[in-house]
């Protein structure tokens, strides 16, 4: 798990909703919400079904979660400093598709299967990188809302990648495949590599939220942004970081993804923005900015594989109240650990 | 602005002196084809069928224009409708709803104007609203696959089903489907969860399933796309009690498994091929350059694609 979340911040003079002498306690029970609803919906899983509780089914929900979860540890950090990218479904998807196409061609062209697969991720982090750098640029040079410019992308990156696709699936030819496929399939110590690199990524980003300069300046930014500009925060470099970091979680969450079935089509990452979004805001961010939490996330990344994990084990519950069912305990979950307003 | 309006202006002048002229003998056809965008495989089907109709017809015949225009969604195809009827003066429309009741009304006003219309696959809630209406057979995409897997299974064992998206198309498949397995009590449909014909949320609920019921025989992916991500499951969680996976729409990796027996899992698949969209641009084309009608209702038959003629249904240029 990350540090702990929520030490407070020393900010440049006007300080968001915290100051040093809050005891530490409150700070405990504002990240509980989630955990409590985490905890409630597992013990309502085993009482539906007994399977729940096993470890494979642990491990596969875990697994599904990588990637939004990885995702949103990105998005947290965007939200934190009162942005937003709705395009990250979109982006995973084109970044998918073009890391495909990669090592169709990079595998007989080179020789080498093995390296065309490494370089196929080296891609997948770098088109992420490369993307977060043009949302950032947009925002901050360009002046352009984030809500705008990463609308505009959505339907970009989708619409190229159905172009590549023909409207149909780019797939990995067999042989790359079965080389690529260890990981997403394989285990070390008994654990999926996508869930030690969502863990990773997590305490990654946790240290670099609450323990560096950096981070305490992404969260001065979404507090106040014309203070932290007379306190000398680079506004604009920090923002272009967030939308880069951000890119560079959905390159690693897309190198994942790929060997799962080992295509991607124009529906592959559809709505993961929304996914992501409501993983960061039910984890107790909020979507205004200014604080937030990676441990949160995480939790609420989880909780949202959890329903429809439970949906899918049991059918008490028509078909068509899945949605309505995760409506619901969003919701709950969200006013569980509303902070104070 | 004003140009416009006067440019507008002219085109309707224009128009009422060409209406004026006698007919020609052979009839001009400026023919509209209303398709969804290529949002997955199945729509990417539609418009590779849609623009290789318009190639091969076109070619054929000199009197003849097709405009294909692809929307994203019920209202921008009800938009486009407008201007095909509009700007382009279309005399001849066929049109793949996205939605039956929301584009009811844009095609009854496409009719009104005098264009002689084809409906494809989603009919119309008000069927006076169209000429013709050309479709492909969920009935038999739901009672084909239920019909194979009770036959395979010498009628008893446990069966999941996977469905798409909520919609009556998907509700008459999954009914075709129940209706059969009503004469075979033996056969236990456990869930049918949906998967919205997405590979990614197909593998998730086959997780689900794979955990839930220890013991499966058959599964009805209901659609190849779906059974590439149930198939993805099965090997994770190297399940080895599931003896047939029945797909449907004939994509062409699932029929060039079916025709090579590749896999003993999959033997069979059903027809519900996008080529039907070429079947009645051609069919409308062909008729009105006749001055003819098309019969009311024309079925493409969906049918069950074996080993013995797989052949006919593979089409390897086709991204579907």
């Amino acid at each position: 798990m990350p540090p702990e979340q929520q030490t407070p911040t020393p900010q440049p003079d006007a300080a968001p909703h915290r100051s040093e002498s809050k005891p530490r306690w409150t700070e405990h029970l504002h990240g509980l919400g989630p955990v409590i609803g985490l905890v409630l919906l597992c013990i309502a899983g085993t009482l539906l079904n007994s399977d729940f509780a096993t470890v494979d089914n642990a491990m596969n929900v875990l697994t599904r979660t990588a990637f939004i979860g990885i995702i949103a540890v990105g998005m947290c950090f965007v939200i934190i400093s009162g942005g937003i990218d709705l395009s990250v479904g979109s982006m995973a998807a084109l970044i998918a598709g073009s890391v495909i196409m990669f090592i169709n061609w990079a595998g007989p062209a080179s020789g080498s299967p093995l390296m065309a697969v490494v370089m196929g991720a080296v891609l997948a982090v770098v088109l992420g990188a490369l993307f977060g750098l043009a949302h950032g640029l947009l925002i901050t040079k360009g002046r352009i809302e984030p809500f705008i410019v990463t609308l505009g992308t959505l339907g970009i990156f989708r619409a190229y990648l159905t172009y590549f696709a023909d409207g149909g699936a780019l797939t990995l030819d067999n042989d790359l495949s079965d080389l690529y496929a260890p990981v997403y399939y394989a285990s070390l110590a008994g654990i999926p590599v996508p869930v030690w690199v969502f863990v990773v990524v997590a305490i990654i980003g946790g240290v670099i939220l609450n323990r560096t300069a950096y981070g305490r300046y992404v969260q001065a930014i979404g507090s106040n942004e014309q203070v932290a500009r007379y306190a000398a925060v680079d506004v604009d470099r920090v923002k272009i970081l967030t939308y880069v970091l951000l890119g560079v979680c959905v390159g690693i969450a897309t190198l994942l993804y790929v060997p799962r079935l080992g295509s991607a089509s124009p529906t592959t990452g559809l709505l993961w923005e929304l996914e992501a979004i409501a993983a960061v805001i039910v984890g107790g961010t909020a979507l205004k900015g200014g604080a937030g939490s990676i441990t949160g996330t995480v939790v609420g990344a989880i909780l949202l594989s959890v329903i429809s994990n439970i949906l899918n084990l049991t059918s008490i519950i028509s078909v068509y109240l899945n949605a309505a069912v995760q409506g619901f305990v969003i919701i709950i979950v969200a006013f569980l650990q509303r902070g104070r307003r | 602005m004003t140009s416009f309006t006067r440019r507008i202006a002219l085109t309707a002048v224009a128009a009422a002196a060409f209406a004026s002229l006698p007919a020609l003998a052979a009839e001009q056809v400026n023919l509209g084809v209303s398709i969804p965008a290529a949002t997955h495989s199945f729509m990417g089907g539609i418009n590779y069928w849609a623009n290789q109709a318009k190639k091969d017809l076109e070619k054929e015949h000199k009197d003849l224009k097709i405009t294909i225009k692809t929307a994203a969604n019920a209202p921008e195809q009800a938009n486009q409708l407008q201007d095909l009827s509009t700007v382009t003066k279309i005399n001849a429309l066929v049109v793949f709803p996205f939605e039956s009741a929301a584009l009811t009304k844009p095609v009854a006003q496409v009719k009104a104007k005098g264009a002689y219309v084809t409906v494809v696959d989603r009919g119309l809630t008000d069927t006076s609203a169209q000429d013709a209406y050309v479709a492909g057979d969920n009935t038999a995409f739901g009672r084909i696959p239920a019909e194979y897997i009770a036959k395979q299974l010498g009628g008893k064992g446990n069966v999941v089903a996977l469905r798409g998206i909520a919609t009556t198309l998907d509700n008459e498949r999954m009914d075709a489907f129940n209706a059969v397995l009503k004469n075979h009590p033996d056969i236990k449909l456990l869930d049918a969860k949906y998967a919205n014909w997405n590979r990614d949320d197909a593998f998730k609920v086959t997780q689900d399933y794979l955990t839930r019921f220890k013991q499966i025989d058959a599964i009805w992916a209901a659609d190849d796309d779906m059974a590439v991500g149930v198939l993805k499951a099965i090997e994770q969680a190297k399940r080895d009690d599931i003896k047939i996976i029945f797909g449907g729409a004939g994509a062409k990796g699932m029929v060039k498994t079916v025709m090579d027996g590749k896999d003993k899992r999959i033997g069979a698949d059903v027809s519900y091929s996008p080529k039907f969209i070429y079947d009645a641009i051609k069919l409308t084309a062909e008729a009105r350059l006749k001055g003819e009608k098309l019969p009311a209702t024309t079925i493409i038959p969906s049918v069950l694609i074996t080993k013995e003629n797989a052949k006919d249904f593979y089409h390897p240029n086709s991204p579907f």
